[in-house]
């Protein structure tokens, strides 16, 4: 680990003030989980740290049926497994939270954390980037161990995965999140937070180098049946080798709109725009909700070691759905 | 002399009982101080540079910038200019700073450069291995040609898996206070006796003048019998600086170069006749130990089960990888997994329930009669008859449910150890031993064989550990020998102490030496219960000077004088039941039983502790565990413990273990546990997995991809 200054500023004004206009200066600290590993390694050496658990404002998790689901950046995994109104309304998110099987993790990893961690790409984790190539300019990923990158958006160099556990759910939900810089803040939908980055310098989020994300808004739950699905291989702390979470609005018996969001298979929260389409109209059984799996991967571009993952995305939206519907988790 | 053995079975007041472990309450309270928890005041902290390639050749090295970095107290490059490198992380040089941060600093601005060399680092495939394959060996017994045109059913596989690591909690380390003329190394190892002098002969420093302290150590399966080339880095920085210096293995260096599990992959033909006989086996074996080729041994490779009519060849494959080291019980669950995967395949050609294939050909074993009791047993605890089902029949839904077996042996005979023992006339008793308790409890049964002999409480024996010289030499515990080793000499001990003791106070009881009892805390004339003297007043005889006795146990010895306290050579039998989501691959266990003989047992709770977690290690290694490299960078990819995946208690579903305590395997007296249990699980749980879904997969962990890519070749159930 690098030298570096810590600071720990209770106000969000501070913070930004703290942070700097370069990744390499700042780097904020919430839970923590994910930034002192990366630091340990040398993956991320910023001068300072900047520690927001000080910050009031980006605490704790709040629902009121009419506006929905506030979740403060630092509300923990865990506060979110146990609030009742979450488990009730919003199992998709608790399912999601519930998937990082680490006691430690769910009781200092937090919300705004679990959006902004860095990709679990064993080539980035080893120094390498997000597009490592060996000496004579070959693609590490796509000539090497691919087994848990990605088979879909993977069209540009980026083949990492997104590691975020509670990106595919929010997005599901319609959420948005507020981010706070010098200028001001902005809300924008947490579909939009996420992006595959184009060159090193890119980060995986749209957040540049001195803005924090505050809080997080999930809009009324209403009728929405949503669940999420993993597929791992471990039941202990894994990174999930596909997950699908989905939220349905039903209608008489029939689906009237439908949002379906794959995690662990793309450099981002994939979007499943089409499959969701299709699936309107249509009742739940077993029939529809495998024909939505495989929409939903229809696309899909595996690598030379991880086809299977395509079928697990599909079966884990089929799961996702019948969940959602049928109850079951 | 008195007779050498164990009391008689219905004698026994401590032996044999579910004594908790004495160190618990410390390990649990963090009581407990592991090496790595050393910190001596002054102490330097020792970093590596390490090689990031395969294979390479050292041009320049310029450490400069290291050695004037405020803080760094030494600078030392291990491997300079011309020298050859052949796997990455392993030391080019050494920094020792005044606090980690700043030694690891210091490392990074060492500039090294390199004449990158071709490496190769993956051995799976033998066609791909080149001219890294060494000279293959080939062994024929009987005539296996003739064999298999005369069989009735023959298969063929190809099996395989891979590299694992020792994955230490702990990871190896020392501190090493090298002080005027002596050295004192705090070492997490497994070896106390056999240290000092690994650091006297390289250090050129007189064994005598070389002190080994540790007090626990936090896993060591056998890669923790060196004092390695850190330790000795570690050693030389000490004496440079006139400091103590600390240094533990990061942890993908612990992964990588401080110990891994061979690999092993084989293509296996096996041949029966119509009723189940075998008859034939060929294969066709390879594998990596890192640069000297090595793999599995073919000399356990059919394991247990001996075919009259054999053709075996091996060929080993230099890698550029770190060196394997011993994994408990070395081979053996390698060639385990490899044989019981090819007889259960075939098994299933003959249409058989592999338990009537085994129940078959357990004459082709060294211990027919027990591992048939074992597998009855073992059938009971599964309910195996009522579950089993023959591959192809299916049931409705996804999710799929399977059966499988496998079984084992290893030897375990205890090794040369000497106890010293010390009743003092206050009648407190100490034993001391230079031995290690590497998690298995091995001060609490010296402490039980004391209790038991002396007619004392367990926790009324002090058990001293874990020092060199100051103890008398016990061996490595390594071979699960330790047991036995230290049961042995502390019973000699033991009975030589009660010998002079009795002396001392039979003419204050008015009888015979030799009339005379230790038991429930009292010294007694035998039948005359009435006649005795406490165990404090019988010691008080001593006068002021303490008794000390000396109990050896000599491994090799048959000398009748030495008794029947130890022996070798165990069974043990084990049954998985799994289920596998077909649309998935996801394989979890449901349901494990495990039996297992180790003679007399000491005491069964440690005993079962010792299986259990052997099971979770063998489970692990059947569904997630692998050493994963890339192929073009040379380098270790899951150097951490996300993705170097060891099974959590979610993983393990139920275990269920049973200890085989017939009278016929308790008068064989004392003999290892801690590596036979770990053999099978991968054969019974791999061989599940072929029974629940109708196909094999072929090669270890059985992860999504290797089920799914098996269910494809079957034709697609899941498409």
């Amino acid at each position: 680990m690098k030298a570096f200054e810590y600071a720990s500023p209770t106000t969000k004004e501070q913070a930004i003030q703290l942070l700097g206009a370069q990744w390499e200066e700042a780097e904020v600290l919430a839970g923590g989980t994910d930034l002192l590993s990366l630091m340990k390694t040398f993956g991320a050496t910023p001068k300072r740290v900047v520690d927001i658990q000080g910050i009031q404002e980006f605490q704790g998790i709040d629902y009121i049926a009419s506006s929905g689901l506030r979740l403060g950046a630092l509300a923990t995994l865990s506060e979110l497994i146990d609030h009742p109104a979450a488990q009730s309304n919003y199992p998709s998110l608790v399912q999601a939270a519930g998937g990082v099987r680490s006691q430690q993790i769910q009781s200092f990893g937090t919300i705004g954390g679990d959006l902004c961690q860095r990709p679990r790409c064993w080539y980035f984790r080893n120094g390498l980037g997000y597009f490592p190539k060996d000496a004579s300019g070959q693609d590490l990923v796509r000539q090497g161990e691919n087994q848990y990158h990605a088979i879909l958006g993977n069209s540009g160099e980026a083949a990492f995965v997104s590691a975020s556990s509670l990106g595919p759910p929010l997005i599901a939900l319609g959420a948005t999140l507020r981010i706070f810089s010098k200028d001001g803040s902005r809300e924008l939908p947490v579909a939009e937070f996420f992006r595959t980055p184009q060159q090193e310098s890119d980060r995986e989020t749209i957040l540049k180098p001195g803005e924090i994300v505050g809080e997080i808004h999930v809009p009324p739950a209403g009728q929405v049946r949503n669940a999420t699905y993993e597929v791992r291989e471990k039941e202990a702390l894994d990174w999930p080798l596909a997950t699908a979470s989905v939220a349905l609005k039903l209608s008489e018996g029939n689906v009237a709109q439908a949002r379906i969001v794959l995690g662990h298979v793309a450099p981002i929260p994939w979007n499943a725009v089409q499959a969701a389409k299709d699936l309107a109209g249509k009742p739940i059984d077993e029939g529809t909700a495998a024909e939505a799996g495989a929409a939903a991967v229809a696309g899909a571009t595996p690598l030379s070691r991880n086809g299977y993952k395509v079928q697990l995305a599909r079966v884990a939206v089929k799961r996702a759905i019948l969940n959602a519907v049928m109850g079951g988790a | 002399m008195p007779e050498y053995r164990w009391p008689d079975r219905n004698e026994r007041q401590v032996l044999g009982k579910r004594v908790s472990r004495l160190d618990g309450p410390d390990k649990v309270t963090g009581r407990a101080k592991y090496t790595s928890d050393v910190n001596l005041a002054g102490t330097l902290h020792a970093k590596f540079l390490r090689c990031p390639h395969a294979h390479a050749r050292v041009t320049s090295i310029d450490t400069s910038a290291a050695e004037s970095l405020p803080g760094v107290k030494a600078v030392r490059v291990i491997q300079g200019p011309g020298k050859e490198v052949q796997w990455s992380l392993d030391d080019i040089a050494v920094v020792a700073a005044v606090d980690e941060a700043t030694a690891e600093d210091a490392v990074r601005r060492i500039v090294v450069e390199y004449e990158v060399l071709p490496h190769l680092v993956n051995e799976d495939d033998l066609g791909k291995a080149g001219d890294r394959t060494k000279q293959p060996s080939e062994q024929v017994k009987g005539d296996p040609d003739q064999a298999f045109q005369d069989a009735d059913a023959v298969v063929e596989g190809e099996y395989g898996i891979p590299v694992i690591t020792h994955c230490c909690l702990e990871p190896h380390g020392q501190v090493i206070d090298w002080s005027g003329e002596t050295l004192t190394a705090y070492q997490s190892t497994q070896n106390i006796s056999g240290m000092a002098n690994q650091f006297a002969q390289p250090l050129e420093i007189p064994a005598a003048n070389v002190s080994i302290v540790q007090d626990h150590v936090g896993g060591g399966y056998g890669s923790k019998f060196g004092a390695d080339s850190w330790g000795l880095e570690t050693a030389r920085l000490s004496r440079e600086t006139g400091r103590p210096v600390r240094n533990f293995l990061e942890r993908d260096a612990e992964l990588f170069v401080a110990g891994v599990r061979p690999s092993g992959f084989a293509r296996i033909k096996v041949g029966a006749k119509k009723d189940g006989s075998l008859t034939a086996w060929e294969a066709e074996s390879w594998g990596t130990s890192g640069l000297s080729g090595g793999g599995i041994s073919m000399q356990v490779l059919p394991y247990v089960i001996n075919p009259p009519n054999v053709r075996k060849k091996h060929t080993g494959i230099a890698t550029n990888t770190g060196p394997a080291r011993a994994w408990r019980a070395p081979n053996h669950p390698q060639t385990c997994w490899l044989t019981f995967a090819a007889l259960d395949d075939l098994a299933a050609k003959l249409g058989m329930d592999p338990l009537d294939f085994y129940l078959k050909n357990l004459n082709l074993t060294e211990r027919p009669d027990l591992y048939r009791k074992q597998l009855i047993r073992a059938e009971e605890l599964m309910g195996w008859r009522k579950k089993w089902r023959a591959r192809g029949q299916d049931t409705a839904g996804p999710v799929k449910l399977g059966l499988g077996l496998a079984f084992h042996t290893w030897g375990g005979r205890g090794h040369n150890s000497t106890a010293r023992l010390v009743v003092d006339p206050d009648g407190s008793v100490s034993i001391s031993m230079g031995t290690q308790d590497i998690g298995t409890g091995t001060t609490t049964v010296i402490a039980m064989v004391a209790a038991e002999t002396f007619g004392l409480p367990v926790n009324s024996i002090k058990v001293n550990t874990g020092r060199s010289p100051d103890y008398p030499r016990s061996g490595p515990s390594g071979g699960s020998t330790t047991v036995g080793g230290v049961c042995a000499a502390t019973r000699r001990a033991c009975q030589l102490a009660l010998e002079e003791l009795f002396e001392k106070v039979a003419p204050r009881l008015g009888a015979e030496p030799s009339e005379l009892e230790a038991a429930s805390g009292r010294i007694r004339v035998k039948g005359k219960p009435y006649r005795s003297l406490s165990w404090k007043q019988a010691a008080s005889r001593l006068g002021v000077t303490p008794l000390e006795v000396t109990g050896r146990n000599i491994s090799a010895s048959r000398r009748a004088s030495d008794g029947k306290l130890i022996d070798s050579g165990v069974a043990g039998v084990q049954m998985a039941e799994v289920s596998v989501d077909t649309e998935t691959g996801v394989v979890k266990m449901k349901k494990f039983v495990a039996i297992q003989d180790c003679g007399l047992i000491v005491n069964e709770k440690l005993a079962e502790s010792q299986v259990y977690g052997s099971l979770i290690m063998g489970i692990s290694s059947a569904l997630t565990e692998e050493r994963i490299m890339d192929e073009r960078t040379g380098s270790l990819l899951n150097g951490e413990m996300e993705f170097y995946k060891l099974a959590g208690l979610g993983d393990i579903g139920q275990l269920v273990v049973e200890m085989w305590k017939d009278a016929e395997q308790d008068a064989r007296g004392v003999i290892g546990l801690g590596e036979p249990p770990v053999i099978a699980p991968v054969g019974a749980i791999g061989n599940a997995v072929a029974n629940a879904i109708g196909v094999r997969v072929p090669r270890a962990p059985f992860i999504p991809r290797r089920v799914l890519a098996a269910l494809e070749e079957k034709g697609g159930l899941y498409a």
